[in-house]
């Protein structure tokens, strides 16, 4: 039972991680109607230049403040430069760009910085403390919690109470008619891209440390995992994005837990069809019509 | 995406008959109804290849030949990825994935019936074939899955299953020997050719062989009529299924047959080394092929030659350049692998941004714009 209450915990706590990257990934569908799949090579390259600020500097808030700024402007980057220029004959263009960023990211990361794995500094001790007897939480995951709580609510009051919100919101369900009424919808591409690799970048900052250190390759897997979990919540929804990237945490908590960790891959693939076999449009979708 | 223009030939004089000559050589793309026989001409292209690279590695040392072989056997793989990804429109990340499963199987028989002691010449194309029929079986499974999911979600859960090839490894780690992998007994030339053969010539006649008998399925399945149902599909599949194409059934039979392609491809790059090892087939294979056929140019078997040939150069790039410049030991450390990376992580997003057809479309645009000029001199 201790156990179980643990892996629970823990679940929670890198779930949390899961779930903003799964809103990054959602963000920049909902904006654009594509999966970023360079999100994760992007989330790392903005982790690098965080944790380098980190020790040039030796302070971890700086470096955070560093790596979210190099996120925006990543994602502006790439929007502006790349993903704006994709031609529409090819529908399946924006993946394969993607991928070719994912090279060329990775690559660059491994040529500067060089393809070991780096050990990074967190602002908390990462020792669970103990309640009543029982393991819990450490307090490393109670500030990933807490800061994926911030982020989202965040995101929340820019998307439901601003006016930048509401133009963003416009341009991505009606381009057309936001045009005509004065939306610049090109520009709202931009910024939608550059914070969800902002949100990216906080996730792979968060992440990071948790795992074996940093290294070029350090989000493959997160990818997969928050791929999987913005698809139990339906691309489409931000509030499914948090759901189902809890959700997963859980899952891959418990079986990491008792089957071991190198079952964790088996385990994502598993829950990803088991989800999109029965029900693609993910667990809060309703009937949709079908286009012909 | 990929329709031929029609060529423009005057119409006053009648079409002459074809001659017997004309209908073996192989004819320009579209005019498949003067060809005569496709089989034929395929054959007789395929013959015609395989004679001039046999010549060849009469000529080449023996890491050349080496070089031969990994682009045969990396043929085989984008030959059938190209005809999923270009002329069906399902994207697999998974193709790295299903090439271990092929070293694999060739690595698992050929260890099985060394420890028997059997010895034969017949264990290489059987160990080949069953490498291929267990891909196909794998294939099969995943292209069920596939053929219920569309464009980014199909890349997104095969790209799951490119990350799964270290994990199955360790999980039976008794079967696959975790993350050392597998050896097993070298291929050697037959003694019919002489005690000094060169064994990497040897290897590379192997590894053509399988690229040429794929190759040449390839071409005649993309122009029979289950080739015009995957490209009917891959532009619209409702349009498909009003004409009375089985739609589900042609994906699935599409993804089967491209990984029957890949397990082969895998097996004949295991047999090139000898050994299986889970760090051969890491994500980055994944994307390494698909760069081959986008470059290539998507859909065109011409590509696929170009993308094996680039992949195998490209490859080589870094170590020729420290060869060449004389580079610190800790730059050329970090050189080593990477650039080879980032170029064709560039070459990626260049080609699919400036030429989407590939060099094969590039290729083809600049002939039909001076065959154009060469028609119309006035122009």
């Amino acid at each position: 039972m201790d156990r179980f209450l643990f892996l629970t915990l823990d679940g929670v706590s890198t779930g949390a991680v899961y779930a903003a990257f799964a809103l990054a990934l959602v963000l920049i569908w909902r904006a654009a109607r594509l999966v970023n799949f360079a999100q994760g090579a992007m989330a790392v390259a903005t982790a690098y230049v965080g944790y380098a600020v980190v020790s040039a500097t030796g302070s971890y808030w700086l470096g955070l403040g560093a790596a979210v700024l190099a996120g925006l402007a990543l994602g502006a980057l790439v929007e502006r430069v790349l993903m704006r220029f994709v031609g529409h004959a090819n529908p399946l263009g924006d993946v394969i760009v993607a991928l070719g960023l994912v090279l060329l990211i990775q690559a660059v990361l491994g040529m500067v910085f060089g393809n070991e794995y780096r050990p990074t500094a967190v602002p908390f001790d990462t020792d669970a403390l103990t309640v009543g007897g029982i393991a819990a939480m450490s307090p490393y995951d109670l500030w990933v919690l807490g800061a994926v709580v911030v982020v989202v609510a965040l995101l929340a009051l820019l998307f439901t109470r601003t006016s930048l919100g509401l133009r963003m919101r416009a341009s991505a369900f009606a381009p057309e008619v936001s045009r005509l009424l004065g939306v610049q919808v090109s520009r709202m591409l931009t910024v939608g891209w550059a914070l969800a690799a902002a949100v990216g970048a906080l996730a792979g900052m968060l992440v990071v440390p948790t795992g074996l250190g940093l290294h070029p390759h350090a989000m493959d897997l997160v990818f997969v995992i928050a791929f999987t979990a913005a698809v139990v919540g339906g691309l489409d929804s931000p509030a499914g994005a948090v759901v189902g990237g809890l959700l997963v945490g859980l899952i891959l908590s418990y079986v990491t837990g008792y089957l071991g960790p190198d079952t964790t891959p088996l385990a994502v693939l598993v829950l990803l069809l088991a989800v999109l076999l029965v029900r693609p449009g993910g667990l809060f979708s309703g009937p949709r019509a079908r286009h012909v | 995406m990929t329709a031929t223009r029609p060529s423009e030939v005057p119409t006053e004089r009648p079409p002459a008959a074809p001659s017997a000559l004309r209908r073996l050589l192989p004819g320009a793309p579209g005019s498949g109804t003067v060809g005569g026989s496709t089989l034929l001409r395929h054959l007789i292209v395929a013959v015609l290849a395989g004679t001039a690279v046999v010549l060849l590695t009469n000529q080449l040392p023996p890491y050349q030949n080496l070089q031969v072989a990994r682009v045969g056997a990396f043929l085989c793989v984008t030959a059938g990825y190209t005809v999923l990804v270009g002329l069906n429109g399902q994207l697999s990340l998974g193709h790295g994935a299903l090439m271990a499963t092929g070293a694999y199987t060739v690595a698992l028989v050929q260890q099985a019936l060394a420890d028997r002691a059997v010895q034969g010449r017949w264990i290489l194309p059987l160990s080949l074939l069953l490498a291929a029929g267990v891909t196909a079986a794998v294939g099969l499974a995943i292209g069920l899955a596939a053929a219920r999911l569309r464009g980014p979600y199909l890349a997104g859960v095969t790209l799951a299953v490119a990350t799964l090839v270290p994990a199955i490894t360790t999980i039976f780690t008794d079967v696959f020997n975790g993350e050392q992998g597998l050896r097993f007994p070298a291929e050697t030339p037959p003694a019919s050719l002489g005690a000094y053969f060169q064994p990497e010539r040897w290897l590379a006649w192997v590894a053509l062989l399988a690229a040429l008998v794929t190759m040449v399925l390839m071409a005649n399945l993309v122009r029979s009529r289950f080739g015009r149902s995957l490209r009917a599909v891959r532009d619209d599949e409702v349009a498909a299924r009003l004409a009375g194409i089985p739609v589900a059934r042609t994906q699935v039979l599409a993804f089967v047959v491209s990984a029957a392609c890949a397990g082969l491809g895998g097996g004949v790059y295991a047999v090139l080394t000898g050994t299986v090892a889970p760090g051969k087939f890491a994500l980055e294979l994944s994307l390494f092929l698909l760069m081959a056929i986008v470059i290539g140019g998507l859909g065109s078997l011409a590509g696929a030659v170009w993308g094996a040939v680039l992949l195998v150069a490209l490859q080589d790039l870094p170590s020729l350049l420290t060869e060449t410049f004389t580079l610190p030991s800790g730059l050329a450390r970090r050189l080593e692998g990477n650039l080879a990376l980032a170029v064709f992580g560039l070459t990626l997003v260049v080609v699919m941004l400036a030429a989407p057809g590939g060099l094969q479309g590039a290729a083809r645009d600049l002939l039909a714009r001076l065959g154009a000029r060469r028609r119309h001199p006035s122009r």
